[in-house]
């Protein structure tokens, strides 16, 4: 699997586990705030999830407008 | 009063630790409500003197430590009164909080914030005063109120001014990003970082190293290394009164308070 792609994996594997959201309900291209159900501040958590799991920083300002686990992939992987 | 249930907080005296829990739905918002039982609580820590060595200060919420200032208040001052009047209004209700933020940073027992997930605006401000900051990893600090046309108006800027590199502040400060509590800990925040739940377990551990030591050298190393900046506090309620009265803050205030968007609280 590209690293790209398994980046995209495991931002899905988290945040299906942490929203307790069943991981095959989740896909790269959809809005994960509908399909999660979350608002600004569980968004918040669960880029902190993710900067500890990829050992990153990821200002919150870069993630303006991102609600697609893809572009948030392409995001982190420019960080790692 | 050695224990207190009221609507926003409540605490208990146990073994010589001050335990303060911040439990207002949704998420801890400091409005006047908290304020008033904060006034009770800083009562509290100065008539405890003698029986307690270390207080905490946490959250039983889930969501986090606090999300800050309550802006639905600030928005239905700035809103049905007049100009002059919601400043002042705003000014007294500064100054009443300054006054208890400034006990709390100068008390005589070692306070520690034991603090998860979101630990914004006037929540940050309150983990300031404190010693020690504990986090949880899960924690997220960040100072948003330029997203709004203010600045921190709890003593946030001087408290950082004291405790941070001044880069540091003007990155917090002017970008109003958030950040994790590794960052936290790296730029000199928070003493130390613990796994998810553990910040309250930390503090208590903490609390009780704390009690081995003469509570008079404590003291007098506390305001060795912790003096409190009075004059850039009291420059603060100036510039965050000013700023109050520009037109852009009710804006600010009323897209925060009216919006439906799922993203508020992101930049």
């Amino acid at each position: 699997m590209p690293r790209s792609e398994q980046t995209l994996d495991e931002i899905m594997n988290l945040a299906s586990a942490h929203f307790k959201v069943p991981r095959e309900k989740l896909t790269p291209d959809e809005d994960f705030f509908k399909t999660l159900r979350i608002d600004s501040l569980q968004a918040l958590d669960l880029l902190t999830k993710l900067e500890n799991h990829f050992h990153v920083e990821l200002p919150d300002y870069e993630l303006q407008g991102v609600s697609d686990f893809r572009t948030l992939a392409g995001r982190i992987q420019s960080r790692l | 009063m050695k224990e207190f249930q009221g609507k926003s907080l409540s605490w208990e005296l146990r073994d010589g630790v001050l335990e303060l829990a911040l439990h207002r739905e949704p998420c801890n918002e400091i409005g006047s409500v908290t304020l008033e039982d904060l006034e009770k609580f800083a009562t509290a820590l100065q008539t405890v003197e003698g029986e307690a060595h270390a207080a905490i200060i946490y959250s039983s919420l889930k969501c986090g430590f606090s999300a800050g200032a309550d802006l639905r208040e600030l928005y239905r001052r700035s809103h049905e009164m007049d100009g002059k009047s919601a400043v002042e209004g705003v000014r007294e209700f500064l100054e009443r909080t300054h006054r208890v933020m400034n006990i709390i940073d100068g008390a005589s027992l070692t306070t520690i914030a034991a603090v998860h997930g979101v630990t914004f605006g006037g929540g940050f401000e309150l983990a300031l005063v404190c010693d020690l900051i504990i986090a949880d990893k899960m924690a997220r600090f960040c100072f948003p109120e330029l997203r709004l046309g203010l600045i921190p108006g709890f003593g946030g800027i001087p408290r950082l001014k004291r405790d941070l590199g001044n880069a540091v502040v003007r990155d917090l400060l002017l970008t109003g990003r958030s950040f994790n509590a590794t960052k936290a800990q790296q730029i000199g925040l928070v003493s130390q970082v613990v796994g998810e739940g553990e910040s309250l377990r930390a503090a208590r551990a903490t609390a009780a190293q704390l009690k081995k030591f003469d509570r008079q050298t404590a003291m007098t190393a506390k305001q060795f290394i912790k003096p409190i900046p009075y004059d850039d506090l009291k420059m603060e309620i100036d510039l965050f009164c000013e700023l109050y009265m520009q037109p852009a803050v009710e804006e600010g205030l009323r897209k925060f308070v009216e919006s439906s968007d799922a993203q508020p609280y992101l930049p």
